[in-house]
């Protein structure tokens, strides 16, 4: 191979490299504007009211806060996840083996919008990978589940 | 060829310069190998002798130097591991109960240790070791353990009793106390329980309530000298969250203090209506209650004998009886704090064990830090991802000082050489 050849495989290489970057970048899904928002917005209720259990990292504290990366409670359904803001908790919970003892406030007061949020920033960090959770969604389990004090 | 030699050489020159300054670890995180990675005062030696044992909370050093170190949960089924110390290396002899749990004490002939709900003991032979691990005499059973605060931590005097830790299964009462009528936690918890050390099959009532408005205590501690029992309180938490308008993030990181109080029968430390300002040096009137963070508390209740920076979590007490170190060192304090998670946004801290000077039975002069660098990198320290957090403190034979870490199982030795 002359060096004439690799240079302009070279060349090449990074061309297509360039387009692909841009290509992923540019690319995105319909409403994946409301998701950042709703990402930014929830970041900001999680600082204010979630954060100093669950910790900035989401990995909450051994034998008393629950961790938020990868557990069924947050990855799976997003109603009772939502009940869990509305009502707090005061289980004994088992994640990946561990017990964690420290009960959680409700937090009722907070606006279907910040639920939304808060929960779509957390469905969506700490290594997490799942659907975002509208207001209404919210909405919904608020009016069907008697909000216990 | 050698044009592509020329184009190829500075593209890989650089490639490498990249990848060495990604991977280049900022100074700041460099970690002292020597000392186990502990920081001491001249003179001090710190070695590692296990590591991996599971959740070690307290542990006990016997005149063998076997050591028992109680586990929170179980690793392999079995919550106390004995091991076997020796130059420096500790070796595992045996490991037993099906329990786990914090408090473990050796008296008058006998092991005690503590599940959550239950206090057992197991009777020595003359080499300190446990004849019939299998089957010990239940002496306490039944205490409350509504999840928060549940480990028990254990303590016994000179007259054949123990000391019970029974934690408050609340913040700060709240949730239990609504109409501020008075604290229902504090009939069955949030105090200290005393029960006859030698009587199978107590329950929580036949125990007596010794002192009460203790929100919850880890390290506790019977101070030989002048015959007294010496706790640690873990103080509330969230301040700041609860009374936005009252507290500032930074108060709220500082406040309350963690204390060491110096019971006797019916003392009453004031949780939930009382909590300790270490800034302003006095018992203050809680938030709850009508507080406003000025507003003292009535003075009927204990005042501790020290105060700590909030959230440190002491988990571990000891008065130092030994010669090995230095005389200041005799019948002082040594706490082990576990270290914070309460102190967001502001640095988690703490994860340091503390010697606090003692004259005559009491406290005598500022605190310092005597051993520090458990949590590793500044990083994991200030995000709360501490390496390894100190627990539990031992005396050995020698003198030697024993530390447990509950995070990653090691055992720590501390020795001084002149």
């Amino acid at each position: 191979m002359s060096a004439k050849r690799v240079i302009i495989l070279l060349l090449l290489l990074i061309l297509v490299c360039a387009g692909l970057y841009y290509f992923l970048k540019g690319h995105r899904k319909p409403g994946s504007e409301n998701i950042e928002a709703s990402v930014n917005n929830g970041k900001k209720v999680y600082t204010q009211v979630c954060l100093a259990c669950h910790m900035a990292d989401g990995g909450g504290v051994p034998h008393m806060n629950q961790p938020l990366s990868n557990t069924s409670y947050v990855l799976g359904d997003k109603a009772t996840l939502v009940k869990i803001v509305l009502n707090g908790f005061n289980e004994d919970v088992q994640i990946n083996g561990k017990t964690y003892s420290n009960n959680m406030t409700p937090h009722a007061d907070l606006s279907d919008q910040q639920i939304a949020d808060v929960l779509t920033y957390v469905r969506k960090s700490f290594g997490n990978k799942a659907s975002a959770v509208t207001a209404s969604e919210v909405k919904k389990v608020r009016m069907i589940s008697p909000i216990k004090n | 060829m050698k044009k592509l030699f020329t184009l190829v050489l500075p593209i890989a020159a650089l490639t490498g310069f990249f990848l060495f300054n990604a991977f280049k670890k900022p100074i700041d995180n460099f970690v002292d190998t020597a000392n186990a990675g502990l920081t001491l005062p001249a003179g001090f030696n710190a070695a590692e002798i296990a590591d991996n044992l599971g959740d070690a909370r307290h542990l006990v050093v016997t005149p063998q130097n076997d050591i028992y170190v109680h586990l929170a949960g179980t690793r392999n089924g079995k919550g106390i591991v004995v091991l076997h110390e020796s130059g420096n290396k500790a070796t595992e002899k045996t490991a037993f109960a099906d329990y786990g749990g914090t408090g473990i004490y050796i008296k008058n002939g006998y092991l005690y240790a503590s599940s959550n709900t239950d206090v057992f003991r197991y009777k020595l032979n003359a080499r300190y070791e446990v004849i019939n691990p299998a089957h010990p005499e239940r002496i306490i059973t039944g205490l409350v353990a509504k999840r928060m605060h549940q480990p028990k931590a254990i303590c016994l005097d000179n007259n054949g009793n123990i000391y019970v830790n029974i934690g408050a299964y609340s913040n700060i009462c709240s949730d239990y106390d609504k109409d501020k009528k008075g604290c229902p936690v504090l009939n069955d918890a949030a105090g200290i329980w005393e029960f006859k050390a030698n009587r199978p099959n107590q329950k929580q009532n036949d125990g007596v309530r010794y002192a009460t408005g203790l929100r919850n205590v880890v390290g506790m501690a019977w101070n030989q000298q002048d015959n007294q029992l010496f706790v640690m309180q873990h103080g509330r938490d969230a301040l700041h969250d609860l009374y936005p308008n009252l507290y500032t993030v930074h108060q709220s990181a500082e406040l309350p203090a963690e204390c060491m109080f110096a019971l006797k029968k019916g003392s009453n430390a004031g949780w939930p209506y009382v909590y300790y300002d270490w800034m302003q040096h006095k018992n203050m009137l809680g938030p709850e209650y009508g507080g406003d963070g000025k507003k003292g508390a009535d003075p009927k209740y204990l005042e501790p004998v020290a105060a700590y920076p909030g959230h440190y979590a002491p988990d571990g007490l000891l008065f130092y009886t030994g010669n090995q170190f230095p005389a200041k060192y005799k019948n002082g304090a040594f706490i082990a704090f576990h270290g914070s998670w309460n102190r967001a946004p502001e640095p988690q801290a703490g994860y340091c064990v503390v010697f606090q000077p003692f004259k005559n039975g009491r406290p005598s002069g500022k605190w310092e830090v005597f051993a520090d660098g458990f949590a590793g990198t500044s990083e994991q320290k200030a995000s709360g991802r501490a390496v390894h957090r100190p627990c539990g403190l031992a005396q050995g034979p020698d003198g030697s000082l024993y530390v447990s870490d509950d995070n990653h199982g090691t055992i720590y030795k501390i020795t001084y050489k002149k």
